[in-house]
């Protein structure tokens, strides 16, 4: 893979779960390097496409790639074959997340959640995983709660040790699904302050979002979903302040 | 109407005089009921007291800690088989587990024991080879291989299993789905995730009731006395037979379960100590 492939490819996604559709043909493309943010109303599918691109969600029609594997399947002889569960979890080594809900491990301190995956998955020895979970949460700002359970920190506090557990897996790309909607307010700056300083960093990201401000500052492009389809994509200032569609114009001008 | 801003009005608190009147009624009924008991001209204590340490009981005793103890390991390592079978995706291996619950739990644990300690009757070798073909690799008489221990295991262990099944079945659909898809994101196997994410935190669950299975089953061990087990009920009744001690004999088996039940539940406190590790209320 050179530098001029997409990290991720969406083909002509398609996904109903019952009755109800969520997605209709869509089509994206994220570049190493870059920061897209999803964002649409609540039901507009993003946080399922989201979830797709690691394959917690399969989609019903069309194929996601991600540095090139096929995620969830094998292409042979013209059909898709599903992959077992542990070559799918294989694939999502590259692939880092992190969840609205924290979603931290309940049982095991600050430090055991970030090196759980790299000494358990990666097999990194336990020291080693260690100085890297040191590192880490020095960047998060949370080293000096290395030894505490979940339960004693605040929602800020949980959501940037879960940035923290992703990274540790040196992922290509980090999905973030709506990291700031359980916060209080006045944790929310904390989290997307961390983020801002990995977009820097040059991480690929792909984050849904409310938060217009962090989108316009951070985003390299907005891609603007409504109704299961991709209505508006492009840098911040042509989709927040130009828009060419009458749904994204409703949709800014809910969210002001 | 004026009223004193300087100060707060004092509190008189309610008097639970009907409170302390039951409790008054219950101490004289309690003691009343011990007075009958210890001064009863037709128990003769001193009897109790000579077989308390007596040899046959203390075998009792541990022929009793013994089947609970291999009962409970073994119901609790096939529960979690049976329990994680019942979870499957896989519909006919859930299915089945689900039927084997449903049977074990369906029939009478004196029902069952009576069965598997009158096996013979029915079943003369038991083999192991290959099904529907003359070929066996071993075999034994079945009224050889499963002597009373046997059957009494085999009946209490089934029995537990189904219940465990049960409690680890809630225990592992009480941990958010969060956990485990956070471990599945950051690339763990299936295997993995259950064995370091989802049932350590199902354990916190699963341990008080496990607790109470295991008391249940401590208690439950005095059923086998009717396959002649060899149980702490066994032996006080074998002695009660000879010595027409009846509620004697009685009194020693009522007090050594105590003891194995008191044991049990301060096991359990240690337990759910240690399984509450980060979990804060």
């Amino acid at each position: 893979m050179n530098q001029q492939d997409p990290i991720i490819e969406a083909r002509d996604i398609h996904k109903s779960f019952g009755q109800v559709t969520v997605l209709t043909g869509v089509d994206l493309e994220v570049w190493p390097g870059e920061v897209v943010c999803l964002m649409g109303a609540s039901g507009s599918g993003k946080t399922t496409l989201l979830r797709m691109m690691n394959h917690l969600e399969t989609p019903d029609r069309g194929t996601i790639r991600v540095g090139g594997d096929l995620m969830g399947y094998r292409l042979h002889k013209g059909r898709l074959h599903e992959l077992s569960p542990s070559r799918v979890a294989d694939q999502r080594r590259q692939i880092g997340m992190v969840f609205q809900h924290f979603n931290l491990f309940g049982h095991k301190t600050v430090l055991e959640n970030v090196i759980e995956a790299p000494v358990g998955v990666l097999g990194l020895r336990r020291s080693a995983a260690i100085e890297r979970a040191q590192d880490l949460l020095a960047k998060v700002g949370m080293h000096e709660r290395a030894d505490a359970y979940p339960a004693q920190l605040s929602g800020g506090q949980k959501q940037r040790v879960a940035i923290a557990r992703a990274l540790a897996m040196e992922p290509k790309v980090m999905l973030f699904d709506e990291p700031t909607s359980a916060l209080d307010p006045e944790l929310v700056g904390g989290v997307l302050a961390v983020m801002r300083e990995l977009a820097a960093s040059g991480m690929t990201m792909v984050v849904v979002t409310h938060e217009v401000g962090f989108a316009r500052g951070v985003a390299d492009r907005i891609v603007l979903m409504s109704d299961g389809v991709i209505v508006e994509s492009g840098p911040p200032d042509e989709v927040l302040d130009r828009p060419r569609h009458e749904r994204t114009r409703r949709f800014l001008s809910a969210m002001r | 109407m004026s009223i004193d801003d300087s100060a707060a009005p004092r509190i008189a608190r309610r008097r639970p005089y009907l409170s302390w009147l039951a409790l008054v009624v219950v101490l004289v009924l309690i003691v009343g009921a011990i007075r009958s008991v210890a001064n009863n001209p037709y128990i003769d204590w001193s009897v109790t007291r000579q077989y308390l340490f007596n040899d046959q009981v203390l075998t009792g005793v541990w022929m009793t800690v013994r089947l609970a103890v291999i009962s409970m390991l073994l119901g609790i390592v096939l529960g979690i088989l049976v329990g994680l079978a019942r979870l499957s995706r896989n519909r006919p291996l859930a299915q089945v587990a689900a039927s084997f619950i449903l049977l074990i739990r369906g029939v009478p644990v004196l029902v069952q024991l009576l069965i598997w300690g009158n096996i013979g009757l029915f079943v003369q070798t038991v083999k192991i080879g290959v099904p529907f073909t003359p070929i066996e690799f071993w075999s034994s008489p079945a009224n050889d291989l499963i002597v009373p221990f046997v059957a009494a295991t085999i009946g209490l262990a089934l029995h537990e299993a189904a219940y465990m099944a049960e409690i680890i079945r809630s225990g592992v659909l009480s941990v958010d789905r969060g956990q485990s898809e956070a471990a599945a994101a950051l690339g763990m196997r299936p295997g993995r995730i259950m064995r370091r994410i989802v049932l350590p935190q199902a354990l916190r669950v699963m341990i008080p009731p496990t607790g109470n299975q295991f008391v249940t089953l401590v208690k439950g061990t005095s059923l086998v006395s009717v396959i002649a087990g060899g149980d702490l009920l066994t032996q006080t009744q074998n002695i009660a037979a000879t010595s027409y001690r009846i509620i004697e004999m009685l009194a020693v088996a009522t007090f050594w379960y105590l003891v194995l039940v008191g044991l049990a539940g301060a096991l359990q406190v240690v337990l759910e100590r240690w399984a509450g590790k980060g979990h804060t209320r």
